[in-house]
């Protein structure tokens, strides 16, 4: 069985299909690429499987149970999380913090009047920080640091939720050169030590054929390849519609 | 660390509290008792401002249902103090949690303008509702226990009460719960993402909340022998958000400085000028101007720099 079964999934914004009958399975394990030009529903795809969207039609099956319509917060608990294209942080809160109210929500500790919050899972946050190269950053304050690091911290802040799904939104857009590189062999590393499932979005090639195992296509709305990054990379339609028009800066 | 010395400052604070009785005349002792029953009021509703970012416009509704059932368990129904003081604040907290159910279904403004429904709705039942609390006469005449009748007896009583019920608050804020409950409010989205059910969140913060105005109605019922439809009109609710403002949302002890300011500009003023509300406009927009983070706020900033 799959690890998510996706059927005819399909958003429409008022008459304006941003998704339309979206079949795919994502096995266990498996580091998957979304790819498509700007505005052809990605960060919708996975508003709809995350539950920041109702989909107006299909189903989503993780792990044999049905999560369409779910909150975000079930859907977190039953182990998928995600870091979001546009940042999305705690920004007045201290690095630290970021990541310790993560860890205290995702340890079902959240409803807890009594232990101090600020003595919980220091160790463990300090790890994670760690595990992110944001150590030294710990008592910034999150909305303060530079754009990567905020994206570091993003990813660390979905890592908090322990997932076996990860969702990744693009997790690069808007770093350096240099951020890139380290911050996708970060998550090829973590993805791997961890058995996590990937699902991310990418505009950057490099990174998507460095991690990647299997891609899929989406243009305006609909999914128009999915396979091995070679059978996409050689598909025709792929390369008229998508590839083709980075052939020039890939060259 | 930074917290312990608050800790400390606060203990200082209550036993200066203490020592009052003892320097000051009838006049003083029965202020601060009722400086004491407002500080709960806005300590309790900043729980919902300042910590959960939640904007309630009828916070006077669970301190009117604490209040009035007080006197009416007490006097009514003649129960015995402890079960009648107790069964009040309980029923504030059932009032809140019903109530709270359906206001935080809604955000924002639409969240605001629910708590203010409920509570005009409590008001109406208060003024409607004669049988039991003599409408808008008030209800008067409230049974006090014997041991408690005597100023400086009651003040003290309310001073224990007080400290309980802050030491409570304070932990809860900076409990486990109290940093997810921030979180919701730097950031509803995220929270959610991190498996939060910030609806269930919010709404214990109302209950909690709901709960100590209860605590305080009741106090205050004692301590006036009666209560007024005018407790759950919705200028009370806005008292108490002024009372926080000027004190400063952001800071724990914040909103019970700002009680102690309001009611004592009070006293002070209106019997100087009938303009009173007017000053009252005027130095509330200046804080708002000038210090946004009340004066709390601008107390933190003076600490620092002196450092
Ligand atoms: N809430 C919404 N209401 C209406 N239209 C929307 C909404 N969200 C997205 N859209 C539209 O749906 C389409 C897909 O948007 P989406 O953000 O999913 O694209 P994307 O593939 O993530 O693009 P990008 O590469 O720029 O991130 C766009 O045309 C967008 O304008
Ligand atoms: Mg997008």
């Amino acid at each position: 069985m799959s690890m998510l079964t996706i059927k005819n999934l399909g958003m429409n914004f008022s008459g304006f299909k941003a998704l339309n009958g979206i079949n795919l399975e994502i096995e266990e394990g498996e580091k998957h690429a979304v790819l498509g030009p700007n505005g052809a529903g990605k960060t919708t795809f996975f508003n709809c499987l995350t539950g920041q969207l109702k989909p107006t039609d299909g189903v989503t099956h993780y792990k044999g149970k049905k999560i369409t319509g779910l909150t975000p917060s079930r859907i977190v608990n039953l182990g998928i999380a995600r870091s979001f294209q546009r940042i999305n942080i705690y920004p007045k809160l201290s690095v630290f913090e970021n990541v310790q109210v993560a860890l205290i929500a995702d340890k079902g500790m959240m409803f807890n009047l009594i232990r101090p919050g600020a003595a919980l899972f220091r160790d463990e946050t300090a790890k994670m920080l760690e595990l992110v190269n944001l150590s030294a950053e710990a008592d910034e304050t999150a909305g303060l640091m530079s754009y990567g690091k905020q994206k570091q911290l993003e990813l660390a802040i979905a890592l908090s939720s322990e997932p076996d799904l990860l969702l990744l939104d693009e997790p690069t857009a808007g770093m350096s050169p240099q951020e890139t590189v380290d911050s996708i062999k970060l998550i090829g590393d973590i993805a791997a030590k961890r058995k996590l499932t990937l699902l991310f979005t990418e505009h950057d090639m490099q990174v998507v054929f460095s991690i990647a195992d299997r891609m899929s296509v989406l243009h305006h709305g609909e999914l128009i390849a999915t396979g091995s990054p070679d059978e996409v990379r050689n598909n025709q339609e792929v390369r008229r519609i998508y590839l083709g028009e980075h052939a020039d800066d890939a060259a | 660390m930074i917290t312990q010395r608050n800790m400390i400052l606060l203990g200082i604070a209550f036993v200066a509290l203490a020592l009052v009785p003892a320097v000051s005349g009838l006049f003083l002792v029965y202020l601060v008792t009722e400086i004491m029953i407002f500080a709960l009021f806005a300590l309790s509703f900043n729980l919902l401002l300042g910590y959960g970012g939640l904007i309630s416009f009828g916070h006077a509704a669970y301190f009117a249902i604490g209040a009035y059932a007080c006197a009416v368990l007490l006097t009514t129904l003649g129960w015995p103090f402890l079960f009648g003081f107790g069964a009040a604040i309980l029923l504030s907290a059932v009032s809140a949690a019903v109530i709270g159910y359906f206001c935080v279904k809604l955000t924002e403004i639409y969240f605001s303008m629910l708590t203010l429904a409920f509570a005009q709705l409590v008001w109406a039942i208060a003024f409607k509702w004669v049988a039991v609390t003599n409408g808008d006469t008030g209800f008067t005449g409230v049974a006090v226990p014997g041991w408690m009748d005597e100023p400086v007896r009651f003040f003290y009583f309310t001073l224990i009460v007080l400290a309980v019920c802050a030491y409570m608050l304070w932990r809860i804020v900076n409990s486990a719960y109290g940093m997810t409950l921030v979180a919701t409010r730097e950031n509803y989205n995220r929270a959610e993402f991190i498996g939060v059910n910030v609806r269930r969140i919010q709404l214990v913060a109302f209950v909690l909340a709901g709960t100590f105005a209860g605590v305080a109605g009741a106090l205050f019922t004692l301590f006036n022998h009666a209560v007024f439809v005018e407790n759950a009109w919705w200028t009370q609710s806005a008292e108490v958000m002024i009372m926080s403002i000027l004190g400063g949302v952001g800071s724990f002890v914040g909103p019970a400085v700002g009680a102690a300011i309001l009611l004592i500009l009070d006293r002070s003023l209106a019997e100087i000028t009938v303009y009173w509300p007017t000053v009252l406009g005027i130095i509330l927009l200046a804080v708002l101007f000038f210090f946004p983070e009340g004066l709390m706020g601008v107390a933190k900033k003076a600490g620092r720099k002196g450092k």
